[in-house]
């Protein structure tokens, strides 16, 4: 598990390996945000949260279909299905690399960012916490989608369109949490929902993306 | 313990293509699979490897003892030969890759980058990934595709060395390694029959 972990984050951090191509995405789509809306503070400080979050989201929606394609069309998967590791230690340990690779940059990026959207100040800490909770559900559901439609040409388009409904409640509750912290209200019940989606989602979907690979192996 | 396929009908894409293959493979052999392009001696190597469920029968095997090696080599091009070879035995639980990169002459290659080796090359490298799996039996699917004559009979030397150890291979290809021992399966006579044929629903949709 820990060879495959590195070799995906070696992987990543490569030439090609498409580790900054979310990370950039995320820094254009705050950068252009204010551009597009227009220089009022007060407008822009209120769908802060909402941008930054959909933004995270958006960008870590990019990077999916890197998860599983590339190893199924050099072959690695039909080795890796037959090695002794389980397959559903490998989907998780793959959502794994792609959240260190792409949430957690995300993550520590978003204050940074935030002060471009004039974010309050009261909601930076919340921000980044409710992306550290939020976001390796991202990764995870990302990679059962990406399971799903390993063995398609041009998966991708169905790979957002099976992904993007899971993401809603993520969206929804990591977006409040931000807010409600802006505002000065309690955010305890959307982090709570937020960590009760990731860790469902961690529990559930290795065994799920690692049912889909089987069949898609065929 | 033998590798043992017994009455096996298997099936690409919904149709089926071969009926009630019987097969025993014992320690130390060598079984060659023979056939036409198209009779599925791919689909039934990676039956066995346990990639795909058989339609019917039953294949008896020492289970997580054996190693697939398919028309795909499962080399990232970004990596070096070293951390290719690393990275498999790490996954299979085995410590040393200088014996493998000797057998399959990869050691002035070892620091390259695996996009820069030529298919042959990247073939040995795939080959070499066998030795480091220490598994006993191996599935071989057209091993030798574009190795040269030198890298041949370096191949067919891994494999006998691999059966005098008490390992087994089951090979599908075309060219004659220069195993003595080794027995050869014409799948021809195994054909499914042409009205088991039928259209296999909607799966073929999705083959």
């Amino acid at each position: 598990m820990t060879a495959l972990l590195l070799r995906d984050l070696t992987l990543a951090l490569r030439a090609g390996g498409g580790f900054g191509l979310s990370l950039a995405f995320f820094l254009i789509v705050t950068v252009l945000v204010p551009f597009g809306v227009g220089p009022e503070g007060g407008v822009l400080g209120r769908i802060a949260p909402g941008i930054l979050w959909v933004g995270a989201l958006l960008a870590c929606l990019l990077s999916l279909d890197r998860i599983f394609a590339l190893d199924y069309e050099d072959g690695t998967l039909d080795l890796m299905a037959t090695a002794p590791i389980p397959l559903e230690t490998v989907t998780a340990t793959k959502a794994l690399a792609h959240w260190l690779t792409t949430g957690l940059p995300l993550t520590l990026a978003a204050p940074a960012l935030g002060v471009l959207l004039n974010l309050p100040t009261a909601g930076f800490s919340w921000l980044t916490l409710s992306l550290a909770v939020g976001t390796p559900a991202l990764s995870m559901i990302g990679a059962f989608g990406a399971a799903l439609t390993v063995g398609l040409k041009r998966g991708g388009l169905l790979l957002s369109l099976l992904v993007l409904p899971l993401y809603i409640p993520t969206l929804i509750f990591g977006a409040d949490c931000v807010r409600r912290g802006v505002e000065g209200l309690p955010t305890t019940t959307p982090l709570l929902m937020l960590l009760g989606i990731t860790l469902g989602s961690v529990a559930i979907l290795p065994f799920a993306a690692a049912a889909a690979i089987r069949v898609n192996l065929r | 313990m033998d590798l043992t396929v017994t009455d096996l009908s298997i099936a690409r894409g919904g149709i089926p293509v071969l009926g009630h293959v019987s097969l025993t493979l014992r320690s130390g052999c060598a079984l060659v699979l023979r056939g036409p392009n198209g009779i599925g001696k791919t689909t039934l190597l990676r039956t066995i490897a346990g990639l795909q469920p058989p339609l019917s029968g039953t294949i008896g095997l020492p289970s997580e003892d054996v190693a697939y090696a398919g028309h795909a080599d499962g080399i990232k091009s970004t990596l070096s030969v070293t951390e290719n070879l690393r990275f498999w035995a790490r996954i299979f639980g085995t410590g040393d890759i200088a014996p493998a990169l000797a057998a399959m002459d990869l050691a002035a290659l070892a620091e390259r980058p695996a996009h820069s080796l030529s298919a042959g090359q990247k073939r040995r490298l795939g080959l070499a990934r066998l030795l480091v799996t220490g598994r006993r039996f191996w599935l071989l699917d057209e091993p030798t595709v574009s190795l040269d004559a030198a890298s041949v009979a370096l191949f067919a030397r891994a494999v006998r060395t691999h059966l005098s150890n008490g390992g087994a291979t089951l090979m599908a290809t075309h060219i004659d390694l220069g195993i003595a021992e080794a027995e050869v399966l014409d799948l021809t006579p195994f054909r499914a029959a042409p009205s088991a044929a039928a259209p296999g629903g909607f799966d073929e949709a999705f083959a």
